[in-house]
């Protein structure tokens, strides 16, 4: 047993260490570390740079572009990015696609899309939910019939995250009704400018818009666009859910919001004293430090394992549960803190001169009512229960 | 033993239901609620008029209620309605007004709107911290500090402020004209300001406030305590409902015992929230109410949390959107805690008292 990186390991940090303190702009890193959303050019700016060193598409092999890192070199990067308060790689054409691509797409396709992925001339949505199906996810409606060398696609998406950036969407369709649900999805790309595409904002809680809705009317799609073999679509959504689900726990970016809350805690006085040394406050804060702390070995525990194994097991699961919880706390943590200062909507109130809270107030409300949205979304923490239930407990 | 509302209580619970549910219907509160004023001008007089604030004033003072009970039983429909009026500033000035024996009848038609503002930055909960001060100068008095978190400050006419005045915590009033006030709108609705002072002229209304502010407080405690239930009541029902009607894997996703059990929890501590809440309805202005108060306020702060937060979850992703009410109802239930003190500053209230 020994919990140390390796030489090479720690030599890989520091190059990544040494690339982001060169290369990732105090502008950007600015805009992360204020909470609020990001704007569509900076992302795009932060993969370009990405990009420019071959380090954009942190899972894919080196022949497609991407640096060919190992499970553990990839969870030092994320690690070293979210220490220096880089942006989230946004994960849909990357993270998403690409792998299904690389697996199952023609040469055609990878040769058309990947490298439109790198260079940001392609901004991917992922077209899975719709209203009707959610958890239930094979219980998908939206149609496409065979007509000629096209399909033609009917129906709704939802919750589609980013699409208003977005160019191109990848979507699960019905291809045959008869089937069993499984076995009739198919797995379809869509250019977004094709006519009888509506897209639509959906307001989120807090008052951000980052979810959209996606309308097909007789939206027709060359069959060429079909990944895989028609009526395979459940295989490949089920593979792309593991890729999802790899830095699920999220643990750079619980150790950045636990930095946050212990600084927010050091100022903000309550009491006649500072807040973090409130035997209550420090308590709540001390509970979730010490999960964090556990979590980080989870995490590399389940690295190892997949590294060794070739493959996340089921207990990534774990991960998902344990990790967003943990986030959300976090961001409670962060809430509680502010008390009254928390409430200012939209953002810390200016009048003239005036800015109401401590400067750093501005979001943590609205970050904590957006993060309720991580237990509920890529596999809602039920599912992950029942997936484990099944796979680990065999009950 | 009788755990019944009286004839006129019951009667002002279910006019000031029904009300609120014709004329003030949450897409109506929405539109309102988050743009300057915060609140809708019109329904405020018309909820004066119907007696609201009247019902919080005892009959000596010319009003019709005041008790613990007939403050919880307004609040708690003005919870279920999600209303975003500004009476626990009403609620909170006819206390301390009262308590300095001045006159509360523009108050009660609502004609005159009055905020408290004593909260500030480094002391959002505790009177006893603040830093504001009053100096006595040419036969009157000078305030001079900053106050925050003043809720319906938008909109009112005079505040009362919170001062030290010679080593002792005083309560001035200072009209809203005199004073700089910066207003913005809250996370869960209605509006709050910043109030600045500089070498304000204030008058004195209570030389040594502490005890007036600390019985105001419980009052609205209690309100707060009251809007909780009525806020945790609706959203548990809208979750039921919703759990009966959307289906996923072919049945209604209530059939799914995971999350049975889990709106029965709720449903066990909402009646636990309800249970502190009458328990410091009735103790208020007794000589238990410092301590009740403190322990409803701490109990709710933690239920009202797990009630929001699993309203959401269990709803899934439409919870998210702004467009289902559920998520304006969680907002308010969670940020209520941060007023007149959260779940642990009342947690320590309640420790401090094993010490004797
Ligand atoms: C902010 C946000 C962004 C999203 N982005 C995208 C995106 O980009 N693309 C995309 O395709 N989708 C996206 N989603 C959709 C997301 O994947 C779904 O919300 C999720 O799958 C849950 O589905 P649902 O919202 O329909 O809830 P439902 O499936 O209706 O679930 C409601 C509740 O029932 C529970 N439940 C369901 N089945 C069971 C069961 N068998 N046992 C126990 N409990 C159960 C759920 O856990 C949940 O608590 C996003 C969602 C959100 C909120």
């Amino acid at each position: 047993m020994d919990l140390s990186y390796s030489p090479a390991e720690l030599a890989f940090r520091d190059e990544v260490r040494g690339f982001l303190a060169a290369n990732l702009p105090a502008r950007i890193s600015d805009a992360v570390r204020a909470g609020g959303e990001l704007d569509r050019q900076t992302m795009q700016d932060w993969h370009a740079i990405l990009a420019a060193r071959g380090w954009l598409a942190a899972s894919w092999p080196k022949e497609h572009g991407g640096p060919g890192w190992s499970p553990v070199e990839r969870h030092i990067f994320e690690e070293e990015c979210c220490r220096a308060y880089a942006p989230r790689v946004v994960p849909f054409g990357v993270s998403m696609l690409g792998p299904v691509l690389i697996r199952f797409g023609s040469e055609r396709q990878k040769a058309a899309y990947l490298p439109r992925i790198l260079s940001g001339e392609d901004w991917w949505c992922q077209g899975y939910s719709e209203p009707g199906a959610g958890s239930d996810l094979a219980s998908l409606r939206t149609r496409a019939v065979r007509e000629g060398d096209h399909y033609v696609v009917n129906g709704q998406k939802t919750w589609t995250t980013l699409g208003q950036h977005a160019n191109r969407i990848f979507c699960l369709v019905r291809t045959d009704p008869e089937a069993k649900p499984q076995a009739g999805i198919s797995f379809l790309l869509v250019d977004l400018d094709t006519p009888g595409i509506e897209m639509r904002p959906i307001r989120l809680i807090e008052g951000g818009y980052e979810v959209n809705e996606v309308f097909f009317t007789d939206v027709r799609v060359p069959v060429g666009n079909l990944v895989g073999e028609e009526n395979t679509g459940w295989t490949i959504a089920k593979f792309l859910l593991t890729h999802e689900r790899t830095n699920i726990a999220g643990v750079g970016f619980s150790m950045q919001a636990l930095e946050e809350v212990k600084a927010l805690a050091r100022k903000i006085r309550r009491g006649g004293r500072p807040l973090i040394e409130d035997p209550l406050f420090a308590a709540r804060l001390a509970r979730v430090e010490i999960d964090l702390e556990a979590m980080k070995i989870t995490n590399l525990r389940m690295l190892y394992r997949a590294q060794k194994n070739g493959q996340p097991g089921p207990e990534t699961s774990i991960l998902k549960i344990k990790g967003t919880v943990i986030m959300q706390e976090l961001r409670d943590l962060a809430r509680r803190a502010l008390g009254p200062m928390a409430a200012p909507f939209p953002g810390p109130a200016t009048e003239g001169n005036l800015t109401f809270g401590p400067p750093d107030s501005a979001h943590n409300a609205a970050r904590y009512f957006n993060g309720r949205k991580t237990s509920i979304y890529g596999g809602s923490n039920e599912i992950q229960r029942n997936i484990l239930t099944k796979t680990m407990l065999e009950l | 033993m009788d755990f019944d509302l009286t004839d006129d209580r019951q009667m002002l619970s279910e006019t000031l239901r029904r009300y609120l549910a014709e004329s003030y219907p949450v897409p109506h509160r929405n539109a309102v609620a988050y743009e300057a004023p915060f609140h809708d001008p019109a329904q405020w007089q018309a909820l004066a008029d119907l007696g609201v604030i009247g019902a919080l004033v005892p009959e000596a003072a010319g009003g019709f209620g005041g008790a613990g009970f007939d403050i919880s039983v307004v609040f708690e429909e003005l919870g279920r309605g999600l209303c975003p009026e500004p009476f626990l500033g009403a609620l909170l000035a006819a206390r301390l007004m009262l308590a300095a024996g001045e006159d509360v009848s523009e108050l009660m038609a609502g004609t005159t709107h009055y905020a408290l503002a004593s909260a500030e930055i480094d002391a959002p909960y505790a009177a006893d911290l603040i830093a504001t001060e009053a100096r006595a100068e040419g036969g009157g008095w000078r305030l001079t500090g900053r106050k925050s978190a003043v809720y319906g400050g938008q909109v009112a006419a005079r505040f009362l402020v919170t001062a030290k005045a010679e080593g002792r915590l005083a309560l001035f009033e200072v009209p809203a004209a005199a004073a700089t006030v910066a207003g913005y709108g809250m996370i869960d609705g209605g509006g709050a300001t910043e109030l600045v002072l500089d070498r304000t002229p204030g008058r004195l209304m209570l030389e040594d406030a502490s005890e007036a502010l600390a019985a105001a407080e419980q009052a609205g405690i209690v309100a707060l305590c009251a809007e909780a239930v009525g806020l945790m009541d609706v959203s548990h029902a809208m979750l039921l409902d919703y759990l009966r009607t959307r289906t996923q894997f072919g049945r209604p996703i209530g059939q799914f015992q995971a999350l049975q059990h889990r709106a029965v929890d709720m449903l066990t501590e909402i009646e636990q929230a309800r249970s502190i809440t009458i328990a410091a309805a009735a103790a208020l202005d007794g000589p238990d109410a410092g301590r009740m108060a403190a322990m409803a306020k701490s109990l709710i702060g933690r239920v009202a949390r797990q009630v929001a937060e699993e309203t959401v979850q269990m709803h899934g992703g439409i919870a998210m959107t702004w467009e289902a009410p559920v998520s304006h109802y969680a907002k308010r239930l969670v940020m209520l805690d941060a007023q007149l003190g959260d779940t642990d500053l009342h947690l320590a209230r309640v420790m401090t008292g094993y010490a004797a």
